[in-house]
C-alpha cells in the first residue's frame, strides 16, 4: 500500500482565551492516501475547520497548535518555518473556504487573484501563469471564461465563484485540496453541481480531497472514507459504504438518522439529537459524548473509550457499539424523542384514532 | 450579477456615464455657488458697520459720500446684488475697499500662493502620517505602537488647533530661544516662505487631521484584516508584504479616501486660524480681515473661491473613488 | 387562547428597548476612561453653575475686578490661585467663569441642533415628499460652504453677542444631525413592524414616538455628544480670532485672545485657558467614545 500523503498524528489545537482554554482540537488523527476523497463530519463547533487550518498551519489568535505532528509526505508541518510554511500552502495542499463571496478580494479581477495564486510560488513563470488562467476556469465550467477573466467578484453568481475558488486552489496542481464546506452558501440545484465538479477532478488530476461539511447527503455522494468529529475527537472513521450502513457510534448514527431518506419516507422518524454541543472549556468527564446519548451505560460518565477497530477499515470510540444494541431499543430511543418529533406524535394520534 | 451600467460594451459604458455625472455635478456647483453668493452677499451688507469706518479718526460725512457713490453702496441693495452677479459672470470680483486701487482678483492671486503652499504641504504630510500610523497601529495591534498611537490620536483629536499652534510657540519661541538664541522655528512676520519656517504652521494644521484620520485608518485596517479574503491570501501562500499590500490595504484603504472630502474642508477651516496664528498673509487671513474691515468685495471673493475649491475638491474625491472601488456605481 | 398567544408587536419591542438601555449603561460604566471622563464633566458643569454662588461666598474673586496695581502676578498658593491677568483680574475665577460661557453653549448648540435637525430630519424622512427634497438641496448648499466660515460671517452679521454666537454655531450645525435622522428614519421606516402599526391605524405620531424614536436615539445621542467640544471649539475659535466675544467678557478663547499678545513673557496667561479648553474637549470626547461603544448595535463582547 502506498504511504498516505497526509498523516495527521495527535493533533491539538487550542484557544487561550479569557474564558479559559478551549481545546478545539484534542487529539485528532487520521490519514489520507493519494486520490483519496475523505470526508469530515460533525456538527458546527466540533472542531473540523480548525483541523483544517491546523494543517494549513493558518489557526488565528488566540489559537496555536500546542502538540502533534502533521507529516505531508513525511515532513512536519508543525515544525516548518516561515518560508517552508509559505511554499507548503497554496502548492501542496490547498484550501476553499465556505464563503465564496466573503473569500475573495471585492476589489481585484477574478483572474487576476487566479494568477496570484500561482505567481505566489516558483512552479510557473509569470507568462505561463497568465496563460494558464483561462484553461483553469474552463476546466471549472465557467462560461465565457475569456471575458470573465476580467470581472470582479461581485459580477460572478455564488456557484461560479465557488468554481472560482476552487480553480484557484487548484492552480498549482497540489497533492491535496482541502474543501471547507464549500457548498454551504449555495443554492441546492448549484450545490450539486460543485460537488460533481470536485469529483470530476479528482477523478481527472488525481488530487486528494478533504471535504469538510455537516451534510451526510453529500458525504455519501462523493466520498470514499469518513472521519466523524465530536468535540474536538474522532469518534468514528471508516469507509463511507460502511459507516452508513453499519454506524457503531451512537453520534454518528443519530447523524445519519436526522438527514431525512426519501426511500425511508413512511419507516423513518426525523430524529434530532437532544441537548447542545458541549462547552470546549469546561467539557463532561468520560465520554464527551454522553450527556447527549440514548444509549449509554455507567461507565461512559466515567471513562473516555479509546477508538478500537470495530470492522474492515472501521474503527470508533465507544463503550456500547451500535451492533450491540438492538432493534427495539433503538426504537424506543426514538420514541421518547417525542418532544422533539412531531412526526412520531402524529402517527400515534393516528393509530389512536384508528382503534376501534 | 452584472450591474444595469454594464451590458455589452463595458469599457465604453463606464465612460459614458462618468462624464455626464461629472457634467451633471459641474452644472449643480452654479446654483449652488449662486446661493452662497446670494446669502454671504446679504450677510455682509446686513452686518452692522460700514466699510469706512476707521479706527480713531472718523471720516467726514462729505468724504463717505462719495466714496459710497464711487462704489455704487447708494443703490438699492438688489441693484447692487444685480451688478455683482453681472460682473461676478465676467469673473470681475470688484476692487478691495481695504487697499484703495487693487482688485480682489489681484489681492486673492497674491495669497493664493501662501495658502495653497501652506494646505499643500500640509496635505501630504496627513496623508503620509495618518495613514501609516494608522496602518502600522492596526498590524501590530495591542503593541505598544498601537496604544501610543491610538492615545495620541485620541488626544490629537480633542484638543483645539489653536492651542497646538499656541503651545508649539511657546515650546519653540520661548523655551527653545532662550536656551538656544536661535530664531530658527520662528515664523517671523513677512512670512518667510523656505521650510524651516513652515514647520510650524504644518505642524500646528495637520495635528488634528493626522490623528482623525490615524483613527480612521487603523479601524478600518483591522476590519480588513478580519475579513475571510484575507484568509484566502494567506492559504494561497503569498508573502506577508503582499498580503498587506495587494489584499488588506487596498480594501481598507477605501474609506479613507471618502474623508478626503471633509479633510479638504477641514484644511480650509485650519488654515484660516493658522494664518491668523502665524501671521501668514493667505487668503484665511484675507477673509478675516476682509470681514471684520466689511470689505464687501473681498468678503465675496474669497466666499466664492472656498465655496467653489469646496465642491471642486467634493468632485474629485467622488470621481476617484469610482476608479478605485470597482463595486460603486455612479447614481 | 389565541389572543394571549399573539404578543402586541409595540410592548414586546418596548420591553427589547428597555434591555438595551440598561445593557449599555452597562457597558459605559466598564469603560473607565468614559466614566472618568463623565465624572470630570459633570465636575465642570457642576462648578461652572455655582461659580456665582462661590464668588458671592467670596471663595473666588470677581473676575471683573481690576487691580493693575497686582497684575501679572504668577500663580502662586495664597492669594491668586492662578495669579492674574494684565489688568490685575483673578485668572481662576475668570476660568470658572469662562467655563459658564463655553459649557453653555457647548451644551445649548446641541439643544438647538437636536430640535431643529431631529425635528426637520424626523419630518423629512418620514413624510418624505417637498420637504425631504428641500433639506437635501439645503443640505448640499450647507456643506459647500465650510462650517467655521460660514459661522465667521453669520456672527458677523448679526453682531458678536453671545446669543448670537449661539444661534450661528447651531444654524450651521442642526444641517449635520437633520441628515443622520433622516437616514435612520429612512431606514427605519421600512421595517415590518412599523407597517404592521401603521395599518393597524397608529397614528403617525405615536409610531415616531414608540418605534423610530428609539432605535435612532443611539447615534443622535453620540453625535450629540461629540458636538458639545466642537460647538466649544468654534465658539473659543471665534473669540480667538477677535470676531467673537469681546473683552472683558469671561470665556476661555478671550482669555487666550487676550493673552496672546503677552504671550513670550506672560505664557501662563495663554496657557491656563488652553488646559481648560482641552481638558474640556478631550473629557467630552472621552464620553462620546464611550457611548459610541456602548450603544453600538453590534454587541460583539
Amino acid at each position: 500500500m502506498t504511504e498516505p500523503i497526509l498523516k495527521v498524528e495527535d493533533l491539538r489545537t487550542q484557544f487561550f482565551t479569557s474564558r479559559g482554554v478551549v481545546r478545539a482540537v484534542d487529539g485528532v488523527s487520521f490519514n489520507v492516501n493519494p486520490g483519496e476523497t475523505l470526508a469530515v463530519v460533525g456538527e458546527s463547533g466540533c472542531g473540523k475547520t480548525i483541523t483544517a487550518l491546523s494543517i494549513l498551519r493558518l489557526v488565528p489568535e488566540p489559537g496555536r497548535i500546542v502538540s502533534g505532528r502533521i507529516l505531508f509526505n513525511g515532513r512536519n508541518v508543525v515544525d516548518m518555518d516561515g518560508d517552508e510554511v509559505r511554499s507548503y500552502r497554496g502548492n501542496d495542499v490547498a484550501m476553499i473556504f465556505q464563503d465564496p463571496m466573503t473569500s475573495l478580494n471585492p476589489v481585484t479581477k477574478v483572474g487576476a487573484q487566479i494568477r496570484e495564486a500561482m505567481t505566489a510560488h516558483d512552479r510557473f513563470t509569470p507568462t505561463q501563469a497568465s496563460e494558464r488562467v483561462v484553461p483553469l476556469l474552463q476546466r471549472v465550467r465557467v462560461p465565457a471564461a475569456q471575458t470573465r477573466v476580467k470581472d470582479y467578484p461581485h459580477q460572478f453568481s455564488g456557484g461560479m465563484r465557488q468554481r472560482a475558488m476552487i480553480a484557484m486552489g487548484l492552480s498549482n496542481e497540489p497533492s491535496l485540496l482541502i474543501a471547507d464546506e464549500p457548498t454551504t452558501a449555495l443554492d441546492v440545484t448549484v450545490q450539486a453541481q460543485v460537488i460533481q465538479l470536485l469529483k470530476q477532478l479528482n477523478r481527472e488530476l488525481g488530487t486528494a480531497i478533504i471535504l469538510i461539511t455537516h451534510n451526510t447527503a453529500l458525504v455519501a455522494s462523493m466520498c470514499e472514507r469518513v472521519v466523524v468529529m465530536y468535540a474536538g475527537r474522532v469518534v468514528e472513521e471508516g469507509p463511507v459504504d460502511r459507516i452508513f450502513s453499519n454506524p457503531e457510534h451512537p453520534y454518528t448514527w443519530s447523524l445519519l438518522r436526522s438527514v431525512p431518506r426519501v426511500d425511508e419516507a413512511r419507516k423513518g422518524r426525523l430524529v434530532s439529537i437532544r441537548g447542545m454541543p458541549p462547552d470546549l472549556v469546561r467539557m463532561p468527564p468520560g465520554c464527551k459524548f454522553h450527556p447527549r446519548c440514548m444509549f449509554k451505560v455507567d461507565r461512559c460518565s466515567r471513562d473516555e473509550p479509546e477508538l478500537e477497530d470495530v470492522g474492515p477499515g472501521q474503527r470508533a470510540r465507544c463503550w456500547v457499539m451500535m451492533h450491540t444494541v438492538s432493534e427495539e431499543t433503538r426504537e424506543d430511543a426514538q420514541t421518547s424523542e417525542m418532544s422533539f418529533d412531531v412526526a412520531a406524535d402524529i402517527k400515534k394520534r393516528m393509530r389512536s384514532d384508528a382503534r376501534p | 450579477m452584472r450591474g444595469a451600467l454594464i451590458p455589452l460594451r463595458k469599457r465604453s459604458g463606464r465612460g459614458w456615464t462618468l462624464g455626464i455625472y461629472i457634467a451633471r455635478r459641474l452644472l449643480w456647483m452654479v446654483p449652488v455657488l449662486l446661493f452662497v453668493i446670494f446669502i454671504t452677499f446679504f450677510l455682509a451688507h446686513v452686518a452692522p458697520g460700514s466699510p469706512w469706518d476707521r479706527e480713531g479718526r472718523q471720516l467726514s460725512p462729505a468724504v463717505i459720500n462719495n466714496l459710497n457713490l464711487k462704489y455704487g453702496l447708494d443703490r438699492p441693495i438688489w441693484t447692487q446684488f444685480g451688478i455683482y452677479l453681472w460682473n461676478v459672470i465676467h469673473f470681475d470680483f470688484g476692487d478691495s475697499y481695504q487697499h484703495t486701487g487693487q482688485s480682489v482678483n489681484s489681492l486673492i492671486l497674491d495669497s493664493w500662493p501662501y495658502t495653497f503652499k501652506l494646505g499643500a504641504i500640509a496635505f501630504v504630510v496627513i496623508l503620509v502620517f495618518g495613514v501609516s500610523l494608522g496602518v502600522v497601529a492596526a498590524l501590530r495591534q495591542n503593541s505598544i505602537i498601537d496604544y501610543a498611537a491610538v492615545g495620541l490620536a485620541t488626544v490629537g483629536a480633542s484638543v483645539p488647533n489653536f492651542v497646538v499652534g499656541i503651545v508649539l510657540i511657546i515650546i519653540l519661541s520661548n523655551f527653545l530661544y532662550k536656551a538656544t538664541n536661535e530664531t530658527f522655528f520662528l515664523p517671523t512676520g513677512g512670512y518667510p516662505q523656505d521650510f524651516v519656517h513652515m514647520i510650524m504652521p504644518v505642524a500646528t494644521l495637520s495635528f488634528l487631521p493626522i490623528a482623525y484620520l490615524a483613527r480612521l485608518t487603523r479601524s478600518s485596517t483591522l476590519d480588513s484584516l478580519r475579513q475571510d479574503f484575507v484568509r484566502t491570501a494567506w492559504a494561497k501562500g503569498l508573502k506577508e508584504r503582499f498580503v498587506v499590500t495587494r489584499h488588506v490595504l487596498k480594501n481598507s484603504l477605501i474609506p479613507v479616501v471618502t474623508t478626503a472630502g471633509p479633510l479638504f474642508a477641514g484644511l480650509i477651516t485650519g488654515s484660516v486660524i493658522v494664518e491668523t496664528i502665524f501671521q501668514v498673509p493667505g487668503i484665511g487671513r484675507a477673509y478675516v480681515t476682509s470681514i471684520e474691515a466689511r470689505d464687501y468685495p473681498m468678503i465675496l471673493g474669497t466666499t466664492v473661491l472656498y465655496a467653489g475649491l469646496v465642491a471642486l475638491l467634493n468632485l474629485v474625491v467622488d470621481v476617484a473613488y469610482v476608479f478605485i472601488d470597482p463595486r460603486v456605481r455612479l447614481d | 387562547m389565541a389572543q394571549a398567544m399573539v404578543a402586541q408587536p409595540a410592548d414586546w419591542e418596548a420591553q427589547e428597548q428597555i434591555g438595551l438601555w440598561t445593557d449599555a449603561w452597562r457597558r459605559f460604566r466598564r469603560n473607565r476612561l468614559a466614566v472618568a471622563s463623565l465624572a470630570v464633566v459633570v465636575l465642570m458643569i457642576v462648578l461652572a453653575a455655582i461659580a456665582p454662588i462661590l464668588q458671592r461666598l467670596g471663595v473666588i474673586a470677581d473676575p471683573t475686578v481690576q487691580d493693575v496695581v497686582n497684575s501679572y502676578q504668577s500663580p502662586a498658593f495664597g492669594h491668586h490661585l492662578l495669579g492674574t491677568d494684565d489688568l490685575g483680574r483673578d485668572v481662576l475665577s475668570k476660568v470658572l467663569f469662562g467655563a459658564q460661557v463655553s459649557l453653555s453653549i457647548g451644551i445649548l448648540v446641541q439643544v438647538m441642533v437636536l430640535f431643529l435637525g431631529g425635528g426637520i430630519g424626523l419630518v423629512a424622512g418620514y413624510f418624505g415628499g417637498w420637504i425631504d427634497n428641500v433639506l437635501m438641496r439645503f443640505t448640499d448648499i450647507m456643506y459647500a460652504f465650510p462650517d467655521l466660515l460660514f459661522v465667521l460671517i453669520i456672527v458677523a452679521a448679526l453682531g458678536p453677542t453671545y446669543f448670537n454666537i449661539l444661534f450661528a454655531i447651531g444654524f450651521v450645525a442642526w444641517v449635520g444631525l437633520a441628515r443622520l435622522v433622516r437616514g435612520q428614519v429612512l431606514s427605519i421606516k421600512e421595517k415590518e413592524y412599523v407597517e404592521a402599526a401603521h395599518a393597524a391605524g397608529t397614528t403617525p405620531f405615536k409610531i415616531i414616538i414608540k418605534h423610530l424614536l428609539p432605535n435612532a436615539l443611539g447615534p443622535v445621542i453620540v453625535t450629540l455628544t461629540f458636538g458639545i467640544p466642537a460647538a466649544i471649539f468654534t465658539e473659543a475659535v471665534l473669540d480667538f480670532l477677535g470676531v467673537g466675544l469681546r473683552p472683558p467678557q469671561p470665556s476661555w478663547g478671550v482669555m487666550v485672545f487676550e493673552g496672546y499678545a503677552a504671550v513670550d513673557a506672560y505664557a501662563y496667561l495663554v496657557i491656563i485657558p488652553c488646559v481648560a479648553l482641552s481638558m474640556t474637549m478631550l473629557a467630552f470626547n472621552f464620553v462620546g467614545d464611550g457611548l459610541r461603544d456602548a450603544l453600538d448595535p453590534r454587541m460583539r463582547r
